[in-house]
């Protein structure tokens, strides 16, 4: 394994790491925010629960949430990118080493063969996505870590035109009131709008790698984030599903072009635990950490 | 016993039926004293087949969990990180085991229904939340692990019997009149989301 292998292994192990035991910058903003702007005894218990066990989690070094989930990578690999032809095989290592340093709770269970690999890693696991990016030296990573129970309103299909987007806004806020309310609220909603099934679904789990607050670049779909978002406030999940004026961290919606006989439509969470990291290296790896501030590798 | 310390309303075990009568859902309630985790297989030993429990819950509490234990020297253990999981999964057996090991209060994530609601009105006792993805506050709630049962299942089903101190904050899902926070929320929530989507359909007729 050469020097530069083994160097940014280590370097994801810590990152992967660090992301479990303190939230971005931009979740622990907006969970203040809407600490500050619940009135009810209950809501405001809860939070301050929340700010105390992110403090206790830095201070005594411990993964914030028991569930530290199923590792998930989106990567934007510059085709000259040094490391390209390591990074899948480097990024499993990663996961195996952050499991045991953090330590994580072990995660991957081998479909039909019904056992715990112990390690975080199996087949197909971490998951990792790729976008191959023409021309660049760079490697821009997204680090997730997905846990059960904001994994389980994921849902996806395909509506009928005629369903329109009043079909698409039924689906969502659906799927709040059955399952978002035990994915611990407040939710990062992400919302992918496309052909079929899983070009939807995947635009959903990207969509929770965008920053909390940022707009979706068409002025019709960022307004229906906002209409999603205040709806699914209106709902008054609050904290924990408990009861409270917000239910949501924000809706971040991905679009691509569509079929003119089908709406791909899927819905996906993130927690208020939403560990998302994204670390961009360049080729000599040298790295710019954007969600989480004063982090040294 | 049941006393109110710094504003905090704190539940000492052993817990009588008397001292849950004014507990109603929404309060918001700590724990001292005897806590054990116990789940899915612990449930349907003690339901299913009949089985003894080996530690003695009885006007005690029970919690939904499956924590991340460090073993230490002398067959102690320290509690690293512990968070409740679904309670629904719990749900089947409940009014059984309540019935059987007179467990007194059940903590865990997420609603319950009618065999747990009745049981907490037939047999006196009551279900509680603690809010989710805060494991260290949890863990630190913890001052001894007292004693470890049903090892054979494992670290997450094995039945930990933890001494702790003001766990929590719990907050009553279910109480001894068996009325229910979360069935109770479910149609008000429901009709704030019709509300909510007629004033969305208004402004998303994009397709024309
Ligand atoms: S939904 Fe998120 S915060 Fe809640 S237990 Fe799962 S991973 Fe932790």
């Amino acid at each position: 394994m050469s020097a530069q292998v083994e160097k940014m292994i280590d370097m994801i192990a810590k990152f992967v790491g660090h992301t479990a035991k303190k939230l971005p910058d931009d979740v622990i903003a907006k969970l203040e925010e809407l600490r500050s702007k619940e009135d009810s005894a209950l809501a405001k218990v809860i939070y301050d629960t929340m700010f105390r066990n992110q403090e206790l989690a830095v201070k005594l070094n411990r993964p914030s949430c028991q569930d530290t989930g199923v590792l998930q990578f989106w990567v934007k690999c510059g085709t000259k990118f040094p490391l390209i032809d390591d990074l899948e095989a480097l990024l499993k290592e990663a996961v195996v080493k952050a499991t045991f340093e953090t330590p994580l709770r072990h995660n991957s269970v081998e479909t039909f063969d019904e056992y715990n690999t112990g390690k975080n890693v199996g087949k197909g696991t971490p998951t990792v996505w790729w976008d191959i990016v023409p021309h660049s030296d760079t490697c821009e990573i997204y680090t997730y870590m997905a846990g059960g129970g904001c994994t389980l309103p994921g849902h996806a299909m395909v509506l009928m035109p005629g369903e329109g987007y009043e079909g698409v806004a039924k689906f969502v806020l659906d799927r709040m009131t059955t399952y978002g309310l035990n994915a611990c609220p407040p939710l990062l909603v992400g919302v992918g709008v496309a052909t079929s099934v899983e070009t939807a679904a995947l635009l959903s789990k990207k969509a929770l790698m965008r920053p909390v607050g940022s707009h979706n670049e068409n002025p019709r779909a960022a307004a229906m984030e906002k209409l999603l978002e205040d709806g699914i406030n209106a709902i008054g999940l609050g904290p924990q599903g408990m009861g409270g004026k917000y239910s949501v961290m924000g809706v971040n919606i991905e679009n691509t072009a569509r079929h003119p006989s089908a709406i791909g439509v899927a819905v996906n969470v993130g927690c208020w635990s939403h560990r998302r990291g994204h670390i961009i290296f360049d080729k000599d790896l040298n790295y710019k950490i954007t969600t989480h501030s004063g982090v040294q590798l | 016993m049941v006393e109110i310390k710094d504003g905090k309303k704190i539940l000492t075990t052993p817990i009588s039926a008397e001292d849950l009568k004014d507990i109603k859902i929404g309060d918001i309630i700590y724990l001292s004293g005897s806590l054990t985790t116990c789940r899915d297989v612990a449930h349907r030993r003690v339901v299913e087949e009949g089985r003894e429990i080996p530690v003695d819950v009885r006007n005690n509490a029970i919690l939904h969990a499956g924590p991340i234990i460090r073993p230490l020297e002398n067959d102690k253990f320290e509690m690293v990180s512990v968070g409740p999981t679904t309670s629904m999964r719990m749900e089947k057996f409940e009014y059984e085991f309540v019935k059987a090991t007179g467990v007194r209060v059940i903590v865990g994530k997420g609603g319950m229904k009618e065999n747990t609601s009745n049981a907490c009105k037939d047999f006196g006792a009551i279900h509680c939340v603690i809010p989710a993805g805060n494991a260290v506050v949890a863990a630190v709630c913890v001052e001894e692990i007292v004693k470890a049962e049903w090892r054979d299942l494992g670290m997450p089903e094995t039945l930990w019997n933890c001494r702790v101190k003001e766990f929590g904050p719990l907050i009553v899902s279910i109480d001894a009149q068996g009325r229910n926070y979360f069935e109770e929320k479910k149609p008000e929530y429901n009709a704030n989301k019709d509300k909510a989507l007629e004033e969305i359909y208004k402004h998303v007729k994009f397709i024309k």
